[in-house]
């Protein structure tokens, strides 16, 4: 249940590489709340995200992730956050497992908890079968489920998701939405892009729309549906109008 | 396929084989091509004085020749057969497993055999060219000193590249159907580093048993092996014959290399599609762990050290790096054993090569843990300072060299606690070097693209390689002349500085 605590507060953040990738961006995601992010490709989502991540330092702005500055404290900020990527970086030589123990063990998560949990999250991936098998022979799909699993271990209290359904079947993009859809029931933020739109309909309690690293609209489907002046139509619609209307992104 | 297609699959093998060496040469950027063209041009051109020093007194010696002669040249040609066949199985090991137009030609309406047999015909080509390449200042030496009857040469090292390939074809895929895919990429890389260093290790092993000496060349040009030695008309003799102009021999060793190869063709192109398939497919079918021991308690860094202890255990560069190290130490180590009967003075030379070895087998180590993450999203955004990541993962390089090197250092104690004082503090600080620099230069890279890493920097190479020479040149000095170690130590401090200096700028 989404309570108004911000789990994550971006003030004027900014990046450039060649160009503004995104552009002093004002973003607000309410605690327990699931967020989705689209735009189209080159939008600044992913750069955004890194960079909420920890993974790129900002030119300019403040990250506040659960009331934590996350530039002055980033080791306080990244020990209630996890990250998943669109491709899933995971170890070859390690078993599902073997890597859930590893990411336990970064996190500073006591065994006798991160054990039960990590098996758990593997069985309710469907993995059980593979979890002593080593990741070199996994499809994407599963080395997807076990990044998944690797960002859910250490219980974060805010999970970043780039694009996590890419390469996932209908039924493991089932597991791992009702899983998603669980921890948001159990406090839990999420923040996820994608380019399934469906997902950020029947997922998302509210929605961002993002271009040229700028947010262009923001709020749940009824409030985009009404910022576009027509209530029956499909977020794809919305989507399109909104960034239609936007200077097209490089 | 016709003829024409033929050609034109050749001609797009041959461009496939030159972009992967010039991707190689350049590290894959693109500014860098001229600079690397003229810097092979100019390394070939300097590559002509050291031939001249080793080769040049040779260019007027014709046949008949006694019989240590014949020895050595032949063992010469042999060496270099051996490293060719080395190169070789690396080539066609690759081939297999590089599945990147595997489906296109398959699915294409083309006769398998038949584009296979030029793939094979391919590797061939480039392992003999790159031969041809590499003796080019020396014959270009012999050709200048001796005349136009050393141009055979060219003739040998074809005949002897070609056969390397038909053989490490052969080897490989008989590999394949003898251990299957998995363990076939491990054990034609062992196989290869064991070649290419076998013979010259098996050379100095037989110098030091029989005369007590590292030189190889003692067994090669001793009376034993001249008694041993078949009649000067055997075929044993032929490389050399064809190597000194005579055009009977030269074509018979041509006719056997090109014999070889096609025959090999004949026989295992068909192959060729079903075992690169497998190679591709089949090589990373589920490998279990058979333990199922419970989660280990322990600090971040704790955790840290103990997953890239665990990927270096299972890395197969790693395991065949350090078989090529231990077989390079095989040498001083007989040496070392012998020297326990009697008090040769040949025991110093055992300090060079173990730190040597220390700091080579750091620098890999050094790379592999810390510029090849395969996760480095993972550690970079788990709740630990950057500093903290990269002490766990230096703490591990220098802990797997301290296991590797200390069983060494302790024999050597009880031969001469000194020398082994000087060894240990020679090891620590040549794989402390090494890894200095593979951290000034890190790089994000997965750690399957390992053959890049001394692509990806040259400057950081060459340091490395340098580092470790400098410090087992100042191993083997301070035991002998330390104040010529001084110098060489503080030749080296200043290579580092240097390097340093150059390094890229850290965040």
């Amino acid at each position: 249940m989404a309570s108004d605590r911000s789990a994550l507060e971006l003030r004027g953040l900014t990046k450039r590489f060649d160009r503004p990738a995104v552009d002093a961006l004002d973003l607000t995601v309410r605690s327990g709340e699931f967020y989705a992010l689209l735009g189209p490709n080159g939008a600044g989502k992913t750069t955004t995200l890194r960079m909420v991540a920890g993974l790129l330092r900002p030119d300019a702005g403040s990250i506040s992730i659960l009331g934590i500055d996350a530039l002055a404290d980033p080791v306080a900020a990244k020990q209630v956050t996890a990250w998943v990527s669109d491709e899933p970086m995971i170890y070859d030589k390690l078993t599902p497992l073997e890597y859930l123990e590893f990411v336990a063990g970064l996190w500073g998560i006591d065994p006798a908890v991160a054990e039960p949990c990590a098996r758990e999250l593997l069985v309710s991936l469907g993995l059980e079968a593979n979890m002593h098998d080593r990741c070199e022979g996994f499809s994407k799909g599963m080395r997807q489920k076990v990044a998944l699993a690797g960002a859910l271990v250490h219980d974060p209290r805010l999970i970043i998701l780039d694009e996590p359904l890419t390469g996932l079947d209908a039924l493991s993009a089932r597991h791992v939405k009702s899983l998603l859809s669980e921890r948001v029931r159990n406090g839990c933020t999420v923040i996820m892009t994608t380019h399934i739109l469906e997902v950020a309909e029947r997922m998302a309690d509210r929605i961002g729309v993002i271009a040229a690293g700028r947010l262009v609209a923001e709020g749940t489907l009824a409030e985009l549906r009404q910022q576009n002046g027509r209530t029956d139509t499909s977020l794809e619609d919305v989507f399109v109008a909104l960034v239609d209307r936007e200077p097209a992104a490089a | 396929m016709t003829a024409a297609a033929l050609n034109w699959f050749a001609s797009h093998e041959i461009r496939l084989a030159w972009r992967e060496w010039l991707g190689m040469m350049t590290g894959g950027r693109q500014r860098r091509r001229r600079a690397v063209i003229i810097g092979l041009v100019v390394f070939g051109a300097l590559l002509h004085v050291p031939a001249y020093a080793v080769i040049g007194r040779y260019a007027t010696l014709r046949l008949p020749l006694d019989k240590s002669a014949m020895i050595v040249i032949t063992a010469s040609i042999f060496l270099a057969w051996a490293l060719m066949l080395s190169q070789a199985i690396e080539s066609v090991t690759r081939a297999f497993y590089a599945r990147a137009d595997l489906d296109l030609i398959m699915s294409s309406p083309v006769t398998l055999d038949r584009v296979f047999s030029i793939r094979l015909a391919a590797i061939a080509l480039t392992v003999t060219a790159m031969a041809m390449l590499l003796a080019t200042p020396f014959i270009d030496v012999l050709v200048f000193g001796g005349g136009l009857r050393w141009l055979a040469l060219y003739g040998v090292v074809m005949a002897i590249g070609l056969s390397a390939a038909a053989v490490a074809i052969a080897v490989t895929i008989l590999l394949f159907r003898a251990i299957g895919p998995r363990r076939t990429r491990f054990v034609a890389q062992v196989l290869a580093a064991a070649i290419g260093a076998g013979f010259v290790i098996a050379l100095q092993i037989a110098a030091i048993l029989s005369y007590g000496t590292l030189s190889r060349f003692a067994a090669l040009t001793s009376d034993a092996a001249a008694s041993y030695a078949p009649a000067p008309e055997s075929i044993v003799w032929w490389p050399v014959h064809a190597a000194f102009g005579d055009g009977r021999a030269l074509l018979l060793l041509l006719a056997c290399g090109f014999f070889l190869l096609g025959t090999v063709m004949v026989i295992f192109s068909a192959e060729f599609a079903d075992t690169a398939v497998r190679a591709s497919t089949g090589v990373v079918a589920n490998r279990r762990t058979s333990h199922t021991r419970s989660f280990r308690s322990g600090s971040r860094q704790q955790a840290l050290r103990r997953k890239e202890l665990l990927l270096l255990r299972r890395d197969p560069w790693l395991l065949s790096q350090s078989l090529m190290q231990l077989l390079y130490l095989i040498p001083p180590a007989v040496l070392l054993w012998r020297s326990f009967n009697d008090s040769s003075l040949a025991i110093v030379l055992i300090t060079p090569v173990i730190v040597m070895a220390a700091g080579q087998l750091a620098g890999g180590l050094g790379w592999l843990t810390i510029s090849g993450e395969d996760a480095p999203d993972l550690v970079k955004t788990g709740p630990l300072p950057p500093s903290r990541l990269i002490r766990a993962k230096i703490e591990v390089v220098l802990l797997v060299i301290g296991a590797l090197f200390a069983p060494l250092v302790i024999a050597l104690l009880f031969a001469s606690p000194r020398q082994a004082a000087v060894t240990a503090v020679g090891v620590m600080i040549a794989a402390t070097s090494a890894t200095a620099i593979q951290l000034w230069f890190r790089v994000q890279a997965r750690r399957s693209q390992f053959r890049r890493r001394q692509t990806s920097s040259r400057l950081a190479t060459f340091a490395e390689a340098f580092s470790s020479i400098g410090w087992a040149a100042t191993s083997v000095l301070a035991l002998s002349l330390p104040v010529a170690a001084l110098v060489t130590g503080l030749m080296t401090t200043a290579l580092l500085a240097a390097t340093w200096k150059f390094s890229p700028r850290r965040d």
